[in-house]
């Protein structure tokens, strides 16, 4: 199944539309709760990132029986500094994104934590892509 | 303990979700910073938090959370109260801050 979403970047408090809507697919699915959670919390982090240092872009996720792909493209500004983007605690997030909840640079450290695979593919004044992954476990 | 069991132990109103009050808690979170709540997954939680717009909501949505309390006597949105309808989590303030209220769970037996 391949589901298709976009995400906007003109209203913030929208990010989190796609997620929502993957997360009650693969309820309905029948997949199991921690994959469904890693799954969802990784691919709403990457939308928030997207809202707020992309100006949006698109969600495109593949469900198969022993994994969950989500690849995530915007037009943004490109990651400079990858490593430190990686690194719990770091953060460009403006002061108002804050005032909202984020910005802790917590997002990508979460992503990393929660999927099996994740691969960065950025460039900057280019954009970003983010291909990440869960794996179903065999009972 | 029951969420309705968090609504006494704070003295909170509950703003929605009256018909979900006898669901278990089993933990709580305290947080403004809503990447700091998705780092840690526990199951059957509760939010505290001072902050108010939607992404609370999905937050806890995300994480399975099945209450959340907005401190400091906090009025959320009609978009958020209709967000949280939608997802099956029940809303309520209380007049106290954060602290006391983490504190007063806490006393009660739940944990973080």
């Amino acid at each position: 199944m391949k589901l298709h979403y976009k995400v906007p970047g003109d209203d913030f408090t929208r990010a989190g539309e796609a997620s929502g809507e993957v997360k009650r697919k693969l309820k309905r699915l029948g997949f199991d709760s921690d994959v469904v959670r890693r799954m969802t919390i990784s691919i709403y982090e990457a939308e928030i990132n997207m809202a707020i240092h992309a100006g949006g872009g698109v969600v495109d996720v593949e469900i198969m029986p022993d994994r969950i792909t989500a690849v995530l493209t915007d037009d943004g500004p490109g990651i400079p500094d990858l490593d430190k983007a990686m690194q719990e605690g770091w953060s460009t997030a403006p002061d108002n994104i804050r005032s909202l909840g984020f910005g802790a640079g917590m997002g990508l450290p979460n992503i990393k934590k929660y999927t099996d695979i994740l691969k960065i593919d950025t460039v900057v004044g280019k954009g970003t892509t983010l291909t990440m992954a869960v794996l179903i476990k065999p009972e | 303990m029951t969420i309705s069991d968090v609504q006494n132990i704070l003295n909170a109103k509950v703003i929605s979700g009256q018909d979900h009050l006898e669901n278990e808690v089993h933990n709580a979170c305290g947080s403004d910073m809503m990447s700091d709540v998705l780092a840690f997954v526990k199951d059957q939680s509760v939010l505290l938090t001072g902050l108010v717009n939607p992404q609370v909501v999905r937050t806890a949505d995300m994480m399975d959370m099945v209450c959340i309390v907005f401190v400091r006597g906090k009025e959320p949105s009609q978009e958020i109260i209709d967000l949280a309808c939608d997802r099956g989590i029940v809303l309520m303030k209380t007049p106290l801050r954060m602290f006391p209220a983490c504190g007063m769970l806490y006393e009660a037996g739940l944990r973080g």
